[in-house]
């Protein structure tokens, strides 16, 4: 009996370790809770893209809900998401706001003129302070910000066919169907 | 084309490593010689396979082959060549790889040394290495195959994680791997004892020196992780008892128990069944630790989730190896028993103390990296115990070994002396109270270091007497063979990472402050001196990096450029300035511009003085050596015609020059 004690005690520890990948597979151990998720979005106040000269800010866009993508030109994945947005973008039921994250102009102007330009407005943080409010990881990554200028749903990393039917369109839907 | 290349390389190796392990296994069973001959080629057949596999995707990744997923998702043009070679084991898929190559080299050497063991045994141990590599081979082939491709295929690929960017971290992964895979040896020395129901000493003799080396690789492989963290995370810190160093540190103690099990049952024949029970775990801990990093059951890395295969594939594998070699153990271990008893007053005693010690503190680890899946399991949150638990019980478990470690080698093997330890227990005691009394007056009084100077001093004390002891007695040519040596340079190198440990914890000033160009701060007698911030380039990133100069005094003591890194895809890493020294290190990580327009050019900087930190490298080092030089023993070199009890072992050779006295 006490030789097979280590015996024991291992298959105890097996039984542990499967219990942690199932309780893996059942939550979503990435998931980082997004701590602006159902609150007001960051104030922020950043020049157009195409005319640096204009400034929008968070007022500006209040009335109606839209989705803000950050993107960059050195962003490869962005270029995996962009086709799936573009496609997306007439029928998406919100505004695409692009949010074009420290990147030189002259290369995202490049970018958009190679890869198409889907979003209804662009703005530039080239420094990338306003995206540290925001919680930004890095690109790709996309905040659902609704009339109020509430954040309604995140997404981090590129936004593959599966996110936009099984999350983001479902989360727009549900967002059009509160407003109401 | 060559990617797949790499995959059939694979699917070969695989396929030598089965007709490895099952054909001598059978072949020793049966007594069938063809059958255990296959062994040997057979794993040389792998190995050519394996290096061929690891050479094609070493090759992908210095010719920018952006069509492999692998190679895209982990270097891009910009990378320098040297950290290509680094990125093949820098993600999931490449490791288990350079885990396999490694098993390899091991496997090749053992096959390679083994000629002079009984046919059978032999074949019995090469066939658990191949049994090991079967069960790598087929987890690479079903659910990591580094070869996959990527189409179509991108223009440039993405970074290796910047945090690998660094000489130090092209270098601790193998020297890792090739401790962990060390033990594999010892491994299957054991599982092969137990299956033929025997255990001569004279194998344990030809098994030590592979542990001594493995776990040397270990203790390098642990000594650059822990210099890593320091010079490259910017906080200072040489250890974090996070579950990816305690995966490794596990493995370590373990280790070292068996290093000196393996002495007691060489020996003196006793603890049997303890040894081959330690080399069990200290393989199933190296390979826990390589999956608990990489399986993600608790790190939550973010493969692991896309892809439960991989976790169950692990935990089955864990169960068939671990669980099958103990069930082997309960089955068989009262068959191998025998050895010779020992009193109460014995060197046997002082070791199996040291040995509870060294595996209790492993089980202790592993409980308190497990922790937060236990939480999870009884339904507490997710909870995390964190350094006040190790640091409290880790050196309250390792007293009694630095306490017990002078008297150790100066106690006979069976039965020892009182007398001679009395002796040298006041030796001990009055140079450890001596320089106490010295450091109190040195540190102002702080506790944790005087007791950091005792401990360490009462250790080297001890090591440099019995150092003196066999100059005096043993005959000159055999009075440090290398086993002695070794036992005495790992033994300094812990009384060298005692004072380390101790005085850099006390005695480190740390400092976050806000600096404008010109500023000055003073740390003890130090002035740093902030010269401003300004842009510099390297092969694939920007940084700024900040100017401090060091004076004590007049005397200027160093210049030292902390930068900040940005690499293409954003990421930033920081990378502190050291300026190295024997009793102190001066460290200086930069932090963030304090303000948005930055017109004063004021940066947050960290300032660190560290009394005697590298000391703890330096003993590190000094184990690591004390390992290597162990295993160069001549003793341990197996003759056909030496028999087990005729050879001259040191703690015997000590006894006769002792009795002619």
């Amino acid at each position: 009996m006490n030789r097979l004690l280590p015996f024991i005690g291992f298959m105890l520890l097996v039984g542990l370790f499967g219990f942690g990948i199932w309780w893996n597979t059942q939550h979503d151990p990435n998931a980082i809770p997004t701590p602006l998720l159902n609150k007001p979005a960051p104030e922020f106040n950043l020049p157009k893209l195409y005319e640096p000269a204009q400034k929008v800010s968070k007022a500006d866009l209040l009335g109606k809900p839209y989705l803000l993508n950050v993107f960059a030109s050195w962003c490869i994945e962005c270029g995996v998401e962009h086709p799936v947005l573009s496609a997306a973008a007439p029928t998406l039921g919100v505004q695409l706001v692009g949010y074009n994250y420290k990147d030189p102009p002259a290369d995202a102007k490049n970018w958009l003129a190679k890869h198409g330009n889907p979003y209804a407005l662009l703005i530039a943080d080239e420094p990338g302070n306003t995206a540290i409010d925001f919680g930004v990881y890095g690109a790709p990554e996309s905040f659902l910000i609704d009339a109020k200028g509430v954040i309604r749903y995140k997404h981090i990393g590129p936004i593959t066919p599966e996110v936009m039917a099984k999350e983001l369109k479902p989360a727009i839907a549900a967002m059009l169907k509160e407003a109401q | 084309m060559t990617p797949e290349l790499g995959q059939l390389a694979l699917i070969l190796a695989l396929l030598l490593a089965l007709a490895q392990s099952i054909l001598p296994l059978v072949g020793a069973w049966r007594g069938n010689r063809a059958l255990m001959a296959v062994a040997r080629p057979a794993a040389a057949g792998q190995a050519v396979f394996v290096a061929m596999a690891f050479g094609i995707l070493a090759w992908a990744f210095l010719r920018f082959d952006f069509s492999v997923q692998y190679v895209a998702d982990n270097s891009n043009l910009a990378l320098p060549w040297y950290y290509r070679i680094a990125a093949v084991w820098g993600a999931h898929e490449g490791s288990l790889l350079l885990w396999i190559l490694i098993l390899n080299v091991w496997t090749i050497a053992l096959a390679a040394l083994s000629q002079k063991l009984p046919e059978v045994f032999a074949s019995r141990v090469i066939a658990v290495m191949g049994l090991i590599a079967v069960g790598f081979l087929a987890f690479i082939i079903f659910t990591s195959n580094p070869f996959g491709r990527l189409l179509p295929m991108p223009g440039d690929g993405a970074d290796l994680n910047p945090v690998l960017q660094d000489p130090g971290m092209t270098f601790h992964p193998p020297m890792l791997y090739m401790g962990y895979v060390g033990f594999s040896v010892a491994f299957a020395f054991s599982i092969a004892a137990l299956l033929g129901g025997e255990l001569e000493q004279a194998w344990v003799r030809w098994a030590r020196p592979w542990t001594n080396m493995a776990w040397a690789f270990l203790t390098c492989g642990i000594v650059a992780g822990s210099w890593w963290a320091y010079a490259e995370l910017g906080w200072g810190g040489w250890w974090f008892w996070d579950p990816v160093e305690n995966a490794s540190f596990m493995p370590w103690l373990v280790g070292a128990a068996l290093i000196h099990a393996q002495a007691v049952t060489e020996k003196r024949g006793s603890l049997r069944a303890w040894t081959i029970l330690l080399s069990i775990f200290a393989f199933s801990l190296s390979l826990l630790g390589t999956f608990l990093v990489r399986s993600g059951v608790l790190t939550s890395v973010h493969a692991f989730a896309s892809d439960p295969r991989r976790g169950v594939f692990i935990l089955a594998f864990l169960t068939i190896v671990v669980g099958g070699s103990l069930l082997l153990y309960a089955l068989r271990a009262p068959k191998v028993l025998g050895g010779k008893a020992f009193n109460v007053v014995s060197r046997e005693t002082v070791l199996l103390i040291g040995n509870l010690m060294f595996a209790v503190a492993a089980a202790m680890v592993l409980l308190g990296t497990l922790f937060p899946l236990i939480g999870d399991a009884l339904n507490l949150g997710r909870i995390s115990v964190g350094p006040p638990y190790f640091g409290f019980l880790f050196p309250l478990l390792m007293a009694p070994v630095v306490l017990l470690m002078p008297f150790g080698p100066f106690l006979r093997w069976g039965k020892g002396d009182a007398p001679v330890l009395k002796g040298l227990l006041l030796r001990v005691v009055v140079a450890a109270l001596a320089c106490a009394i010295v450091a109190a007056f040195l540190v102002d009084g702080n506790l944790k270091a005087i007791v950091g100077v005792a401990a360490g001093v009462w250790v080297v004390v001890g090591v440099l007497l019995y150092a003196l002891k066999r100059w005096r007695e043993a005959p000159r040519g055999r009075r440090y063979p290398g086993e002695m040596a070794g036992m005495l340079l790992a033994h300094l190198g812990v009384g060298i990472f005692v004072i380390g440990v101790l005085l850099s914890e006390s005695l480190s000033v740390t400092r976050d402050v806000r600096m404008a160009p010109g500023e000055t701060q003073h740390i003890g007698s130090y002035d740093f001196r902030f010269d401003g911030v300004h842009h510099t380039t390297g092969p694939n990133w920007t940084a700024d990096q900040g100017t401090v100069t060091v004076t004590r005094g007049e005397k200027q003591i160093a210049v030292m450029h902390p930068q900040k890194r940005t690499y293409p895809r954003g990421q930033v890493q920081t990378e502190s300035a050291v300026d190295a020294g024997v009793t102190r290190d001066l460290y200086v990580a930069l932090g963030e511009p304090m303000d948005a327009n930055n017109l004063e050019g004021a940066w947050a900087l960290r300032l660190y003085t560290k009394p005697f930190i590298r000391w703890i490298w330096g003993g590190g080092l000094l184990m690591m050596l004390g390992g290597v030089v162990c295993a160069t023993d001549k003793r341990f070199r197996l003759k056909r015609a030496a028999k087990a009890e005729g050879v001259v072992d040191a703690g015997a050779t000590l006894q006769v020059g002792e009795s002619r006295a």
